[in-house]
């Protein structure tokens, strides 16, 4: 059975093409994402930031497209690589940075660290740190948004890696047989921890939901434009009742699985390569320049905002105090 | 390679696993990142050139699928060592062990075993937080069928995994995140005792401290502490925890009258509440103060450094429990 879905000239031409104030939107999103990760990164070096920090450099253009594509009252869930996802959704840098400090103004309290933050208010879900835990759980939110017939959908983003988890699959068995509407984001960055694609996984990833007829598409995840018809295109079908849709993002992070590893299990040339070649942010700023949309002035000043929110952030980061002791016993069950 | 000499936990536990495998070529390594990454915790570095990657196997994240084949295999005779990355991704793997792995030669009327080795590690102290730190060796020590090895110190990581790598059963073998950069000495051709034997690691005649894993080191540090305020505290370091060596315990207890149970688990439910009710059982006539347990607090493990810390126990609150208990 073929799942792969190709679309035709015609549909192509229909689509919404992003007009340049969403491109510089896009661009501003991306850039905010680059700049907190870097940042992160820093602050990780000055022993500012403890434990588990997954930087989602290079990844950037997959957390705006899909966003592009959602409507207020959809939810989203992902890994613990989920800083981008946040940024996206709209949740405060400060919030999140101050989370990856481990201070009480964090978005959980200083409790949960990197890999564990929400937002109700953001319809995020987490920030999941058990590998395809997190896939189950967005099918549920998908049951729920069904359930309620809001037609709402669900963003559920999970790895090259955890698609060898068995509860992925009795996932697609269900949200294919109950026709749920979420869209399993796999973000394909080539690598899982230290292994990559070809050495952990057997046949095409887009294709993992072939046998229960979940249709699959691959999508280049380095180009928020391709990025944000193909999720379009999948929040129609699924949103439209058809039931689960998959999106493969080709995409690649540019820094070590997390802060600890010294990635020798590629080269610094493929690094270096997609880097200069596939940046999802240098690419957009030449269209936007090379269009006219954008000029040297406008580029300072987004970069100048971009700055400003970073830098904020990294300071009540650091200056937000620690958690209280008492917090220690809190939020466990409520008193009942 | 004999004497004594000086290394770490990590070089000692990858020296275990070299050395039986030269020893014995249906040992099999299986695991993420175990082979040419050479482990999260860099336990099986190199590994992987010596022994090539027929038998040092770079598995799918897939823990059932892992803990699931190195059962089937088992029980033809091979000798896996699976590797879990952290005892907290034994909720994906459990079915295996406890359904599967723990029962086989029970409900096969002894024809089959599982000769395997479950490594993993856990434990607080890397703010890995609340779904990378925890102690869940309870799980396993409720599960009848299963050995459970949690070494403290050096020799014990090489000798435990050497002889966890000769039995007949499974054994979940489950080593400490903080403990692997721990230097000590270690003569691969003696070990500290046999197997399933506790070992006092300080004599003392007031009060028994019992631990295991990185607990004992926190119960020598207390036990240093209190030194100085002229209190003898014994320690004992269980190793296993099946076998439970309570006859070990039991001398000490009956000859100190006082015991303080020590886990970096949460309390409740846990391995320590097991070994106190055993000890009130076995030395009732003996006990001058009810048997106290020094544990982690019942919370998930915060990331936070301040609350990460507060939340198991530390030397300062296992000396404090044992003035407690001192008239
Ligand atoms: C169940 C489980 N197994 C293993 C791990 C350890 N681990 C954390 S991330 C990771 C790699 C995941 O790779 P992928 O799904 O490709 O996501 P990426 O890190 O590339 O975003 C592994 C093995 C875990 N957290 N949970
Ligand atoms: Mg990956």
């Amino acid at each position: 059975m073929a799942t792969t879905r190709r679309r035709t000239k015609a549909q192509e031409a229909q689509s919404n093409r992003p007009s340049a104030d969403e491109l510089l939107g896009y661009y501003r999103d991306m850039l905010l994402i680059r700049r907190f990760e870097e940042k992160a990164g820093q602050l990780y070096g000055m022993g500012l930031i403890g434990g588990f920090c997954h930087l989602y450099i290079g990844q950037e253009a997959v957390v705006v497209g899909i966003q592009a594509a959602l409507e207020q009252g959809d939810t989203i869930i992902t890994s613990y690589r989920d800083h981008g996802h946040m940024l996206a959704a709209g949740m405060d840098a400060k919030g999140v940075m101050a989370e990856l400090t481990g201070r009480r103004g964090g978005y959980s309290k200083g409790k949960g660290g990197s890999m564990h933050m929400f937002s109700r208010e953001k319809n995020f879900y987490g920030g999941h740190g058990i590998v395809g835990a997190q896939v189950p759980l967005g099918t549920g939110l998908a049951f729920a948004h069904k359930y309620r017939g809001d037609r709402k959908v669900n963003a559920c983003y999970l790895g090259d890696g955890a698609v060898n988890q068995g509860q992925v699959y009795e996932s697609f068995n269900m949200a294919a047989l109950w026709k749920l509407p979420v869209i399993y984001v796999i973000e394909n960055n080539r690598y899982a921890m230290g292994t990559s694609q070809a050495r952990a996984s057997a046949g095409e990833l887009y294709q993992r939901g072939s046998a229960y007829g979940i249709p699959g598409r691959v999508v280049d995840g380095m180009n928020v434009v391709s990025v944000r018809e193909a999720a379009e295109e999948a929040v129609a079908h699924v949103r439209g009742g058809n039931g689960p849709m998959i999106l493969e993002m080709k995409t690649y992070r540019y820094r070590g699985h997390s802060m600890s590893d010294p990635a020798k299990y590629r080269s610094k040339e493929e690094v270096n390569k997609m880097r200069s070649e596939m940046d999802p942010i240098d690419n957009l700023k030449r269209i936007l320049v090379e269009q006219g949309v954008i000029d040297e002035e406008r580029l300072k000043t987004i970069d100048r905002e971009v700055k400003e929110i970073v830098t904020e952030a990294a300071e009540f980061a650091t200056q937000n105090p620690e958690p209280d002791p008492s917090e220690l016993w809190t939020d466990v069950l409520i008193e009942a | 390679m004999t004497g004594m000499s000086e290394t770490t936990y990590r070089d000692a536990l990858r020296q275990a696993l070299d050395d039986a495998m030269g020893a014995d070529s249906t040992i099999v390594v299986l695991g993420e990142e175990v082979g040419r990454y050479g482990g999260a915790y860099g336990v099986t570095k190199g590994l992987i050139e010596r022994h090539g990657a027929d038998r040092v196997i770079d598995a799918p994240i897939s823990e059932a699928a892992i803990v699931g084949a190195a059962v089937g295999a088992a029980m033809t005779g091979l000798r896996p060592v699976a590797e879990l990355m952290y005892v907290d991704f034994l909720g994906l793997a459990m079915d295996q062990l406890a359904n599967q792995a723990a029962k086989i030669r029970y409900m096969f009327g002894g024809q089959v075993g599982v000769p395997m080795v479950l490594r993993t590690q856990g434990g607080t102290g890397r703010s890995a937080g609340a779904q990378h730190s925890q102690s869940l060796e309870a799980w396993s020590v409720h599960t009848p069928g299963l050995r459970v090895a949690m070494p403290a110190t050096v020799s014990d990581a090489y000798h435990l995994l050497r002889h966890a790598l000769t039995l007949p059963d499974p054994v979940v073998f489950i080593e400490h995140k903080a403990l692997y950069t721990r230097k000590g000495g270690l003569d691969p051709a003696a070990p500290d005792a046999p197997w399933g034997r506790a070992v006092v690691r300080r004599p003392g005649r007031n009060v028994t401290l019992v631990a295991y894993s990185r607990m004992v080191h926190s119960a020598l540090e207390a036990a240093a502490a209190l030194a100085e305020a002229g209190i003898e505290a014994e320690v004992i370091d269980l190793r296993t925890l099946n076998p439970l060596d309570m006859e070990t315990v039991a001398a000490s207890v009956t000859r100190t009258g006082r015991a303080v149970v020590v886990s970096e688990a949460c309390l409740t439910g846990g391995v320590a509440a097991e070994i106190a009710a055993r000890i009130q059982e076995d030395c009732f006539d003996w006990l001058e103060e009810p048997v106290i347990r020094v544990a982690g607090e019942d919370v998930p493990i915060p990331v936070s450094p301040g609350l990460e810390a507060a939340s198991i126990p530390g030397a300062p609150l296992i000396a404090d429990a044992v003035r407690m208990m001192l008239p």
